[in-house]
């Protein structure tokens, strides 16, 4: 049975209906980049699996039960984690009350400040300074690291890289490695396709609210991926759902 | 010799209004709410005291057992019913509904119980009046000095509350950024009305004071949200620490300008409130200089 199962989801934003009948399914352990340009929808898809958006059709299934329905609190309390884009801090709070807030999820594991503090390194001298006054990197890492409080069974990572300098990316990445190889299932939204082809097992490419492309990323060339990913590959586009 | 006894008496009548002004200064700062019937709602709890100890002959102090936890769960009504829904229309919504809400108040508190102006004083003996001699020229009255301490411990107590316990963080957290604690698992919903509870039960406590102090009347709600508002205002809304210097300031302007006049009572206090509102609006922050120690960073 796979850990997360997404059958016709559709989304809207008003009029604009960001994901358009999007089906696919996340097994136990596996790695998938969500990639695509912007306003593809990835970033509502992540959100609507989350619940932190209401979906306007069809369902979303975590390890065998049904999570359509139910808000956002109560997904993260079945171990469905979202860091989400921006980033989303609480900036009058320190880092430490940031991380002791996904405590409220009621899910205790392996992940706790200390051990947060051991996988981000750069956080362990401003563990009490203010959200609002870290650098970019060590934001991204403690919202990483309050998704992670929560000890999700699934972690969702929205553009990780988004505003960060490239040396603060390679920096939040090699943190993330010792979490990508500890088999924690992984779906992340990542514009850098060569890193995304390159920690990712599959690739999930969107377009315009569908998907359009997916595959082992062994199997994509990068040549394929870029063409599905500009709508270039009118095949490939016709036959998606 | 009478001057330091008016600053005195002034900084006891600010523990007073610091007290009323707690809830609503609290339900500001977490969910961004200004509660037109705060002051409603304090005089519905002092009615409710003055029925326990009127009709059921119960000390107006263990009758505070049961009308504290009724208005905590009063709050969460509120909350669920009235402030939850208005919000969602928008921000200026719920002044609106608590106003109508504050006249709905008013109005049935007049029908079941006639403009008769109560008092809780005679259900608690000489208390009401007892004092200590500090010289010839100073007393400082028992219940003045209750009321005071129960205001420090209260906003004392809910700043702690805030910043040591994962309920409090969890209710700063949602006063930040309501949208995004779901993400880290809290419930925006429960966390408010708890807020909304927290809030209507410290109404509970300042309904007690205004009720064992001075006297009450249906329509009596109006001056206090006054005299709350001003403190909360004065202190930097939202700030508890400050909601108590806030009312300090008031309390102190205000025997002060009656010492100065007989008339000088409100037209001080709500003096010293323009002053520093204006100052506030100049120079920010700065305007309020004397506040700048207490905050906390």
């Amino acid at each position: 049975m796979s850990l997360l199962a997404v059958a016709g989801l559709d989304v809207r934003h008003g009029l604009l209906q960001a994901v358009r009948g999007v089906s696919f399914e996340v097994e136990r352990g596996e790695t998938i980049a969500l990639i695509g340009a912007n306003g593809a929808g990835k970033t509502t898809l992540l959100r609507a699996i989350a619940g932190a958006h209401p979906s306007s059709g069809g369902r979303v299934s975590f390890s065998g039960a049904e999570v359509t329905h139910i808000p956002a609190h109560a997904r993260v309390g079945r171990g469905i984690a979202l860091v989400p884009e921006g980033r989303r801090l609480f900036a009058k709070m320190s880092v430490e009350e940031n991380l002791l807030l996904a405590r409220a999820a009621g899910r205790p594991g392996a992940w706790t400040v200390d051990a947060v503090m051991e996988a981000f390194p750069n956080l362990k001298a401003r563990r009490h300074a203010r959200a609002g006054t870290l650098s970019g990197g060590e934001q991204q890492a403690t919202a990483i690291g309050r998704a992670l409080m929560t000890n999700p069974e699934l972690l969702m990572l929205d553009e990780v890289s988004l505003g960060l300098s490239p040396l603060a990316v390679d920096r939040v990445y090699a943190s993330l490695r010792t979490l990508l190889s500890s088999g924690t299932t992984i779906v992340l939204v990542e514009q850098d396709l060569t890193r995304a082809l390159r920690v990712a097992g599959r690739v999930i490419c969107m377009l315009e609210g569908r998907i359009v492309l997916q595959g082992k990323a062994g199997d994509l060339t990068r040549e394929e991926v870029t063409l599905a990913y500009f709508g270039l590959d009118k095949k490939n586009a016709a036959a998606a759902p | 010799m009478i001057w330091i006894n008016q600053i005195i008496q002034g900084v006891l009548l600010g523990g007073y209004y610091a007290l009323i002004a707690c809830g609503l200064s609290f339900m500001f700062s977490v969910m961004g709410i200004i509660n037109i019937a705060h002051g409603s709602l304090a005089i519905l709890a002092a009615f409710a005291l003055f029925v326990l100890a009127d009709q059921f002959g119960m000390s107006p102090f263990l009758a505070l057992v049961i009308v504290v936890p009724a208005m905590a769960a009063l709050g969460w009504a509120l909350q669920r019913l009235v402030l939850e829904r208005s919000a969602r229309a928008g921000a200026l919504v719920p002044i609106l509904s608590t106003f109508g809400l504050a006249i709905v108040i008013d109005n049935l508190l007049f029908e079941q119980f006639g403009a008769d102006t109560r008092s809780l004083a005679p259900y608690i003996g000489s208390f009401s009046y007892d004092s200590w001699s500090l010289t010839d020229d100073i007393d400082i009255g028992q219940l003045s000095m209750l009321i005071f301490a129960a205001a420090v411990i209260l906003l004392g107590g809910l700043q702690l509350f805030l910043s040591r316990t994962p309920l409090g963080r969890a209710i700063r957290a949602t006063a930040e950024d309501p949208d995004t604690v779901g993400l880290v698992g809290i419930n925006a919903r429960r966390v408010n009305a708890t807020a909304a509870a927290i809030a209507m039960a410290t109404v509970g406590l300042a309904g007690a004071a205004l009720a064992m102090r001075a006297t009450f009347d249906p329509y009596a709600g109006a001056p206090q949200l006054i005299f709350a508002f001003e403190a909360a205002v004065i202190g930097g809304a939202g700030s508890l620490w400050g909601t108590l210097i806030g009312g300090i300031v008031l309390g102190v302007a205000q025997n002060l300008g009656a010492q100065i006049n007989p008339q000088g009572f409100f037209i001080a206090g709500h003096g010293v409130f323009l002053i520093i509102l204006f100052a506030r609006l100049f120079w920010g922050d700065r305007g309020a200089w004397f506040l700048k120690p207490l905050r906390r960073a």
